[in-house]
């Protein structure tokens, strides 16, 4: 009998700070184990008591880099029990806002945290010795995504202008059009970076996952939508947690989600463009045709290209709404707080985001419910896993190892997020 | 040539929002590199180099025992020891649970709490061992970081200002929010860094890089009070992302009443 334990104590280039545990025997995954010992924060407990108005502010403290996302959907729940809208220009700004953080993090990702495995370099940092000029393109386009973030926000990690019903104070068209001659630029690296990420090896893998997003009726879906799957989920976004759970596992500080009655399931980029990719800007839409990735990609490591067709797209959709604003006249719609129940998805860089409060006629959070996208993507990233390893036993040891790793980073796992959730362990008995 | 001075970067209890920071110096981060050795930083980079190191960033509050006991670890391994943002300065957020029961917390974010391990408060770095100096702010500014990290490797005390936000709205040329247009701020008792960016969005500040040196806060209170702002509200707007800091602890504390548990 032949046992073999692989060890990775702390995993890299991930957002937060978990570890992978595998157990093999005779040439079978035994166990697999994504373990987040992240320490938990306790969100949902100390936002009861907190006012509405606060919980924009606070949710975007459990994550730096996916804040806007935090932003935009609790600020979306409490404008559903208001009973208010945000539309025109104020949606404008959000949507724009929200492209800027797709960009800034999926740039991050792309360039500082994935690319270097399909390479072979420990970072991009080392990377930059033999490839300055992709690394400084990677960094620019980076930047550019964390501007409008500025632009809009205020600030790139946790921006200060996003409210309850809108904004604090709206840009002046000028402040937006600075931008227009670096979104142009941007869009012209965003299609280089496509076809530099295209050219990459991909391990020849597949599963079949149900690929679960939100879907809107003009748009490739950010802001708002029907959350539907490539398995006949097809629902409101109020109807979440009657179709969702979250189970708690003992090795993991951040709970465990599956649809209920089926399991596993994947949100994010693939996710996205597999259900909506005939809502991508034409240019992506091209972009993808151009280097042969058309739905359904079910290979998780060809992610990194759907995230660079994803960046195209936020580039080209950004500069058409920066070309088209006008100043709205009141930066927010006002209301009163009244009592009741508010749900609110959007789509967070990661994936799904889905938020649901109750307050009090006065305003006061009674209850809270935050459901991150790694989460939701822990049993997809196992079950990744238990497939992947059986195909790849021949490998060296430290080869094995940092494969592994690589297919944990197809997900660009926000640990930070997932426990409000990685260290790598592969034991073979 | 001389053996480049190694840094570390460290997480403990946060957002990884402050070491981002760091990422987010696109224009700087390989010169940065360029200079140091970049000898641990998980969210950056597989290698990991060794300690001693010279200089530790710190992002994170000390939340769980084995966190406890890995800061004094880190500790011992770096000559320099820097705590970075809110999280490590205060607290941060999740000191909430500090004016709480957390194993009420516990509870409520988790089906099974007998397999959360966690302490009953969320402190700062400076709690558990000496820190060299301390960065304010929920993130931190990248730019001020830039000036901690040069300053540190060539010797000196960084020039990191204690003065109020007020101070940069004059500077800045921000028309008082308080008094121009009744808005509640925290500006007066609240350290600089941001280059009083909530008045110039027309917001008042709400204390995200925590109390400036010798911060007035009770009188202050008195101010809000008088503009009808509910005490009820004073007291959650000393509470937030700095609020277990000794200044805003205190002042949150003084104005909570047996009736109203904040």
């Amino acid at each position: 009998m032949k046992r073999r334990t692989i060890k990775v104590d702390y995993l890299a280039r991930v957002e937060g700070e978990g570890a992978l545990y595998i157990r093999m025997k005779d040439g079978q995954v035994t166990d697999v184990k994504l373990k987040i010992y992240e320490p938990p924060r306790f969100f949902e407990a100390f936002m009861r008591g907190r006012k509405y108005t606060e919980a924009p502010d606070i949710t975007a403290r459990i994550c730096g880099i996916c804040p806007v996302a935090y932003q935009m959907s609790a600020s979306q729940a409490m404008e559903a029990i208001l009973g208010i809208r945000v539309e025109g220009p104020l949606r404008d700004l959000r949507h724009l806002l929200y492209l800027g953080e797709w960009i800034e993090s999926h740039m991050l990702h792309v360039y500082m945290l994935h690319a270097p495995d399909f390479l072979g370099y420990q970072s991009a940092i080392e990377m930059a010795r033999d490839h300055p000029e992709v690394v400084q393109r990677g960094l620019q386009l980076k930047k550019y995504g964390n501007e409008i973030v500025a632009v809009v926000g205020g600030r790139e990690v946790h921006p200060i202008n996003v409210r309850v019903g809108g904004f604090y104070r709206v840009p002046t068209r000028e402040e937006l059009q600075s931008l227009v001659d670096k979104l142009k630029w941007g869009r012209d690296a965003a299609l280089e970076t496509v076809r530099w990420v295209a050219s990459f090896d991909f391990p020849d893998f597949e599963m079949d996952y149900e690929f679960v997003a939100l879907r809107h009726p003009e748009e490739y879906a950010i802001l708002e939508g029907r959350i539907l799957s490539n398995k006949g989920l097809d629902i409101a976004v109020h109807e979440y947690d009657d179709h969702f759970e979250e189970i708690h596992v003992p090795y993991s500080n951040a709970l465990h989600s599956r649809i209920r009655g089926r399991g596993s399931y994947l949100v994010g980029p693939m996710a996205r463009f597999n259900l909506n990719f005939d809502r991508l800007s034409p240019l992506a839409q091209e972009a993808a045709r151009e280097v042969g990735l058309l739905p359904p990609c079910r290979n998780p490591f060809q992610s990194i290209i759907v995230r660079s067709i994803e960046t195209l797209h936020a580039f080209d959709v950004a500069l058409r709404l920066v070309e088209n604003y006008d100043m709205p006249d009141s930066p927010v719609v006002e209301a009163e707080p009244r009592a009741g129940t508010g749900y609110g998805a959007t789509e967070a860089p990661r994936g799904l985001l889905y938020h649901r409060y109750t307050i009090d006629d006065q305003g006061i959070i009674l209850d809270a419910k935050i459901v991150p996208p790694t989460s939701q993507n822990q049993k997809a990233i196992e079950e990744d896993l238990w497939h992947f390893v059986p195909q790849n036993l021949d490998l060296p040891e430290d080869e094995l190892v940092w494969r592994c790793e690589q297919a944990i980073r197809n997900y660009d796992p926000c640990i930070s997020c997932a426990t409000h959730f990685l260290k790598l362990h592969i034991e073979r008995e | 040539m001389a053996r480049k001075p190694k840094l570390a970067v460290w997480k403990f209890a946060s957002c990884d929002g402050c070491q981002l920071s760091l990422l987010d110096c696109e224009d700087e981060l390989l010169t940065v590199a360029d200079r140091v050795e970049i000898a641990y930083f998980l969210e950056a980079s597989r290698a990991v180099v060794k300690g001693p190191y010279d200089l530790s960033l710190v992002e994170g509050s000390i939340t769980t025992p084995h966190d406890a006991k890995r800061i004094r670890q880190i500790r011992r391994m770096s000559r320099y020891l820097v705590a970075i943002g809110a999280c490590a300065t205060t607290g941060g957020i999740q000191a909430l649970r500090n004016f709480k029961d957390v194993r009420e917390f516990v509870q409520r974010v988790y089906a099974r709490p007998e397999y959360i391990e966690t302490l009953e408060h969320s402190t700062p770095i400076a709690a558990h061992v000496s820190v060299d100096f301390e960065l304010q702010g929920c993130p931190v500014n990248k730019y001020q970081l830039l000036e901690v990290i040069a300053a540190f490797l060539h010797g000196r005390r960084p020039n990191i200002p204690t003065h109020s936000v007020c101070m940069e709205c004059k500077r800045r040329g921000v028309v008082c929010v308080m008094v121009a247009r009744g808005i509640p701020c925290l500006g007066p008792v609240t350290q600089a860094g941001c280059n009083a960016l909530c008045p110039a969005y027309h917001r008042g500040c709400f204390g995200c890089f925590g109390p400036k040196e010798t911060p007035n806060t009770a009188s202050l209170s008195a101010r809000w009070l008088e503009m009808g702002v509910p005490r009820e509200d004073l007291v959650r707007a000393f509470r937030g992302f700095t609020g277990y800091a000794e200044a805003f602890r205190k002042e949150s504390m003084s104005h909570e009443t047996a009736d109203h548990q904040g």
